[in-house]
């Protein structure tokens, strides 16, 4: 091969505007970070799930003028882990941090959001102050979160003659917010507290203890502000004790189907809990599931994993509006058009996003069905009651958001 | 009594008889655990990690049984240490046994970096929030003792328990096999001049440690949730129980697995948030006051 003047110069020219070309086009990408908990105890919540949901969302929006890309790491539940990975996310141009539960965590990253002035939905978190007393003008919460649980499981157990609570509470941020408030709705409904037990988290495995004193007290109902793993231990170990054939309630404060499924209808059946998505609920929930399933290894999706699903599919169409440069420039601005328009998609239907960052939709209370009334895979829940979308969270003005002129 | 025993503490005594119940059977788990890891550091010097994933590959090997081969909870019981032994016997013959001429802390990494690995395929294979295992039929129900309602299984977990760390005492104590076992911990060298094959006596004694935390796997998959970290929660625990009753000691690790237990239950009623801490605190007061242990020899 020989050199000529020309090929050299052609060949100069073309490595001089390759790197121009490349910062087109990460100028023209979106990228969004999903950040969850892979490993650990809420991993099958959302973890690899909630990145198929992403990405989902992200091949049904299709090519609509700019690029799309999904990344993924590991929290290990760890607010300074999280954190840190956040601030490298965003300043290495990732433009939305998506799901992040461990409400420790979730409330750390809100923090780092705020600082770059990028977005950050949140749809894995429980605590009501991520939209409260920390709520932050780049932050939208999409799901549940402790008040919304607590109005809905709470209100109903007190309702059907649950009066007396004792609950067992694990103990850290979560935990204690749940109690609360769920506390608070059992005492207005005129009912009464009889006492608590914080036991240690994550290093607590046998309940047998916490529930014999929890019977003694004589309570109608065992509160349980806890999840994942250790709501399975729970409840197995009361059906052991004879706690529930004695009349005692569980209230499954925070409870997901793939909880349901880990524990086998037989030990789950007859429980009462809160979800926002259910897979059978409507034409539009089933069509939903459908189009996820292959992508979820077997499991069905639950309003965890689903929530990043919709809020991926709000979020492009927020950026499509306002333009990527736009998007880009600052997470309030994009932020603010997500709130100024309306939410709809098949996993929640129609919706929209609160002043203090509050993504309203209405909450489920569903009874687990007994292994006869169950028909096929994952057909696990009966629908007691719906709470409207603009009943189902805490009154705008009673959560001491910043955000929100009084 | 029962009212002198409640003024004098304000706790009511049925509450802190089922207590002491409660805390005796979470000690079986503890005993047959460090039972385990007692016999392994004893005979091979290693410091066994992996403990805790061989428990929990013992509950899982038990609904792996059921699941895939419909074989239920007894079959389990004799199966299951058996796969999961084999399985730490591959591992000491493969791993392990390049390890015994260095330092502790190898043995350590080792075992640590191996149960970490297993737990991780575990999860990646099942998830993380556990399998649905169910007590046996036969040993379903409870029994009502007047102060507390106890279930029939966690009466059997304690008998079982105890039934294994006394036959485990037994044959280390009593038997010629037991003989030749603490005489290789002694002098391997002078054993095998004797005619004895101490390099597979030492494979057998670590398959046998393995065995009995899948043995403890099994008893513990009908009352705790069968998922890939149920070991991890516990075996820092036992490694306090292990330290507490001596290094290496069988007798030390027994009693103290139980009465550690029942310090434990005692701490959930009078002050809750302490229960995961106690055992610690305890470790620390026992290796001030006598670093070998309680049952160890300095």
């Amino acid at each position: 091969m020989s050199f000529t003047r020309r090929s050299v110069l052609a060949t100069g020219a073309a490595l001089g505007v390759a790197p121009l070309s490349r910062a087109r086009a990460q100028a023209n990408t979106i990228k969004i970070g999903v950040l969850n908990d892979m490993s650990g105890p809420y991993r099958d919540i959302s973890g690899p799930y909630g990145v198929a949901c992403t990405k989902q969302a992200v091949a049904e929006f299709g090519m609509q003028g700019f690029n799309v890309e999904v990344i993924n790491a590991d929290h290990q539940n760890k607010p300074d882990v999280g954190a840190g990975l956040a601030r490298q996310w965003y300043d290495q141009g990732v433009d939305l941090i998506l799901d992040v539960p461990t409400s420790s965590v979730g409330l750390a990253v809100s923090q780092v959001a705020k600082e770059k002035n990028k977005a950050y939905i949140n749809t894995g978190s429980a605590t009501s102050d991520l939209t409260g007393s920390a709520c932050q003008a780049t932050t939208v919460h999409w799901m549940y979160d402790t008040y919304m649980l607590a109005k809905s499981t709470g209100s109903a157990m007190v309702r059907a003659g649950g009066d007396s609570w004792f609950f067992l509470t694990a103990d850290y941020a979560f935990g204690h917010a749940l109690e609360r408030d769920t506390a608070a709705f059992v005492r207005a409904a005129g009912g009464e507290v009889k006492g608590q037990v914080r036991y240690p988290f994550p290093s607590t495995t046998d309940f047998s203890s916490f529930l014999v004193q929890a019977q003694a007290s004589r309570a109608k109902v065992i509160g349980m502000a806890n999840a994942g793993a250790d709501t399975i231990n729970t409840i197995k170990q009361a059906a052991e004790f004879g706690i529930t054939r004695r009349g005692t309630k569980l209230a499954a404060l925070l409870m997901f189907l793939a909880d349901v499924h880990a524990l086998g209808l037989q030990t789950a059946q007859g429980l009462v809990l809160t979800e926002s998505f259910y897979w059978d609920l409507n034409e539009r929930t089933r069509a939903v599931t459908r189009r996820l399933l292959p992508h979820l290894n077997g499991a069905y999706p639950n309003m965890a994993s689903i929530a990043n699903y919709s809020a991926t599919l709000h979020f492009l169409k927020a950026v499509k509006a306002m333009g990527v440069a736009a998007a880009k420039a600052s997470g309030t601005e994009l932020v603010n058009r997500m709130k100024a328009m309306p939410t709809d998609d098949d996993a929640f239907g129609a919706g929209s996003i609160r002043v203090d960052g509050r993504k309203l939709c209405p909450s489920y209370l569903f009874e687990v069905k007994s292994p006869a009334e169950s028909k096929g895979p994952y057909d696990y829940y009966k629908l007691l009651g719906t709470t409207p979308a603009g009943e189902a969270f805490r009154p705008l003005n009673e959560g001491n958001c910043s955000l929100v002129r009084s | 009594m029962l009212e002198t025993i409640e003024g004098l503490i304000g706790v009511p005594a049925p509450l802190l008889f089922g207590q002491l119940l409660l805390g005796l059977i979470n000690g079986a788990f503890y005993a047959m655990l460090s039972l385990g890891l007692a016999v392994i550091f004893g005979l091979l010097n290693i410091i066994n990690f992996t403990h805790g994933a061989q428990f929990m590959m013992g509950a899982f090997v038990a609904w792996m049984l059921l699941a895939w081969a419909g074989l239920g909870y007894w079959w389990a019981m004799l199966l299951s240490p058996l796969i999961v032994g084999f399985s730490g016997i591959i591992l000491e013959k493969v791993f392990i046994s390049r390890l015994y001429k260095l330092d502790h802390l190898y043995g350590l990494l080792l075992t640590l970096g191996l149960g970490l690995i297993i737990e991780g395929v575990f999860r990646n294979e099942f998830g993380s929030s556990g399998l649905p295992y169910r007590i046996p039929a036969e040993l379903s129900g409870a029994w009502d003792l007047g102060f507390m309602f106890m279930p029939i299984y966690r009466g059997w977990v304690v008998v079982a328990a105890l039934f294994f760390c006394i036959a485990t005492w037994l044959i280390i104590e009593k038997t010629r096999l037991g003989a030749y076992l603490r005489a290789a911990t002694e002098r391997a060298e002078l054993v095998q001049a004797f005619g004895i094959n101490v390099p597979r006596m030492i494979t057998l004694t670590y398959g046998a440690g393995v065995a009995l935390a899948a043995v403890a796997g099994v008893l513990a998959a009908p009352i705790y949730s069968v998922n890939p970290q149920m070991g991890s929660n516990l075996i820092i625990v036992v490694f306090a129980v292990v330290v507490i009753g001596g290094m290496g000691s069988i007798l030390g690790s027994i009693v103290t697995g139980f009465g550690l237990g029942i310090v434990e239950g005692l701490t959930k009623v009078f002050w809750p948030e302490a229960s995961a801490t106690v055992i610690f605190v305890i470790m620390a007061i026992v290796l001030l006051a006598r670093p070998a242990g309680l049952f160890g020899k300095a």
